[in-house]
């Protein structure tokens, strides 16, 4: 089970003095159970590649194809992997459009033509899920605060119960408690077996819970490892106009001043045990 | 976001850098004239100098069949009725109980070049000319009827914010219907009334979206103290440059060819 995109290449406007290949010669797969990021800078192509791998864009014509879980998209089958690959839109909550949440919540299942029991059971579930209070399922999307909406927003793409969940900068735009609300989300249904892929700006949120980091550069994939192994590379991401984490800059400052030999730390929690190991050892005094 | 019919295409050419408001006057004058047209003789005069005008702007003539596109049709219906109605004396065939007359053929060669040559000059201008541009060249051309009372300042500023508008609008209508598709809407089966009501989920959106960017676009104009055209200063004044006269010039010399030839050779 996965996604894999094969040499895809993608040019926005073609044929016009407009035209802009915003990916070039793309190869990626992304296996069932991933929990992964992908980072780069503004315009380098993140949102453009994430929209492949549920066929919201197609690849140009004869330049490349993507495949889900073995199965080709094309135009006949999109609106079928759809259902298996969700994608929550960066802002999603500007999409929402229903009079009731419960409607809009619902308004994913219309096309499973499901009894009315079923629909109840089914938005239920994904609002726990999302840990949305049931009392606003039946207020109006437009009262809701900015984190309710996106919760309310996210909870209509799970409910068709996805294999894969997309996400578009789930966490912009919220305060520091929403944001940890919609990482300790991905992270419990990556827990259930949910494949997720997400796009960042925060290093941070990024070095805590993604286990693979896929960097774009410029419409191409420029690194694709294991946070540590693609933090480890400061000069080359600052370069690209990106960064590492906070904590991972303290410790390379502190190695460098120090003249220590310690290794590269990327959450605060290693950098914690660090620190208090370097104390046991009597190389650090505090 | 495709292209769309009269999207500026940027340049550097003689007609981009000439003065908007010969460009407006440039486009209202073509219109005239071309209405004007009845014979072979002013056509060609006319399609020449309008052909003329796109060739010295550099832009590809791919763009004029680009421009015609969404009107094909209509010239199809056009063509179809002026061949199959219009009485004349030379048949040309009979079909059953319809008759084509020799002038049938004629008049509908001339309707697609009439209705082609129109097109052909309003795109020329909005190819050419950024809509910030035209704006302020309708304003500059409408401010003699300020003096009656005419809102020209309020009506042009309703114009530039209403194209500034148009591509935010298409933008956002795409990122919706995609965002509504990913959820499993589907825009194009079932029947008519299926396919209109399909389209809710991104219309209510839209004008939420709409209202929310009028308001916050008041609130920006205000707080830079926007109040009305009185006083206003202009960042880009309009000059109106020896360039501009010539092509008025000539301009005035295509439009007296053609009425010299319609009221005083009547060819
Ligand atoms: N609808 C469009 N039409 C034309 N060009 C586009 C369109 N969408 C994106 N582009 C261009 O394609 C390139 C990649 O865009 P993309 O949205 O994938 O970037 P991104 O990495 O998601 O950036 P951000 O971090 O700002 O969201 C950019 O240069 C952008 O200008
Ligand atoms: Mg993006």
């Amino acid at each position: 089970m996965s996604i894999v995109l094969e040499n895809v290449t993608f040019t926005y406007m073609p044929k016009t003095p407009f035209e802009k290949t915003a990916l070039n010669d793309v190869s990626l797969s992304v296996e069932s159970g991933e929990f992964t990021a992908i980072i780069g800078h503004t315009g380098s192509g993140k949102t453009t590649l994430l929209q492949h791998f549920n066929g919201l864009l197609m690849p140009d014509k004869n330049k490349g194809s993507v495949y889900v879980d073995g199965e080709k998209i094309t135009k006949k089958n999109v609106r079928d992997v759809r259902m298996k690959v969700g994608y929550v839109f960066q802002y999603p909550e500007h999409q929402l459009f229903e009079e009731t949440v419960f409607k809009d919540i619902a308004f994913g299942l219309k096309r499973l033509k499901l009894s009315d029991e079923e629909i109840k059971e089914r938005v239920l579930a994904a609002a726990k899920t999302v840990d949305l209070d049931e009392a606003l399922l039946e207020r109006s999307v437009f009262e809701l605060s900015g984190g309710e909406k996106r919760r309310v927003a996210i909870c209509g793409v799970l409910v068709t119960n996805p294999s894969y969940l997309l996400l578009d900068e789930p966490a912009s735009g919220l305060d520091p408690a929403g944001k940890r609300e919609i990482m300790k989300l991905l992270k419990s249904l990556n827990d259930r077996g949910m494949t997720i892929v997400f796009i960042s700006h925060s290093m941070d949120d990024v070095a805590e819970n993604a286990r693979r980091v896929v960097i774009v550069n410029d419409g191409g994939i420029g690194l694709d490892g294991t946070p540590y192994e693609v933090f480890k590379n400061r000069e080359l991401l600052t370069s690209w106009g990106l960064d590492v984490p906070e904590v991972t800059k303290l410790f390379d400052d502190l190695r460098i001043k120090s003249g220590l030999d310690i290794p590269h730390v990327i959450t605060i929690s290693e950098g914690v045990k660090l620190v208090e190991k370097l104390k046991a050892e009597g190389r650090l005094k505090l | 976001m495709r292209i769309s019919l009269g999207r500026f295409v940027p340049g550097d050419s003689l007609i981009h850098r000439a003065d908007p408001r010969t460009k407006l006057i440039w486009t209202i004058v073509m219109m005239v004239l071309v209405l004007m047209c009845s014979s072979w003789w002013q056509y060609l005069t006319a399609a020449v100098f309008v052909i003329g005008c796109f060739a010295l702007s550099g832009i590809s003539f791919k763009y004029i069949l680009m421009s015609l596109r969404p009107i094909m049709l209509l010239l199809a219906i056009t063509v179809i009725f002026n061949l199959l109605f219009f009485k004349g004396t030379d048949v040309l065939f009979t079909l059953g109980a319809l008759t084509v007359y020799k002038e049938g053929v004629l008049q509908s060669v001339k309707t697609i070049i009439r209705v082609s040559l129109l097109i052909i000059s309003a795109s020329l201008l909005t190819y050419t000319t950024s809509s910030v541009a035209i704006t302020d060249g309708m304003e500059s051309l409408m401010r003699p009827l300020a003096k009656i009372g005419f809102p020209a300042h309020e009506v042009a500023m309703m114009m530039s914010i209403a194209l500034r508008f148009v591509p935010t609008f298409a933008d956002e209508t795409d990122k919706i219907m995609k965002a509504q598709a990913a959820r499993g809407a589907d825009f194009d089966s079932g029947n008519v009334f299926k396919k209109v009501k399909s389209y809710i989920p991104v219309l209510i959106p839209l004008f939420v979206g709409a209202f929310k960017s009028a308001e916050d676009m008041a609130t920006a104009m205000e707080s830079r103290c926007y109040k009305g055209g009185k006083g206003r200063t202009r960042y880009k004044v309009l000059k109106f440059s020896s360039a501009d006269l010539i092509m008025l010039i000539v301009t005035l010399v295509f439009t007296a060819t053609v009425i010299l030839l319609k009221y005083v050779f009547k060819i």
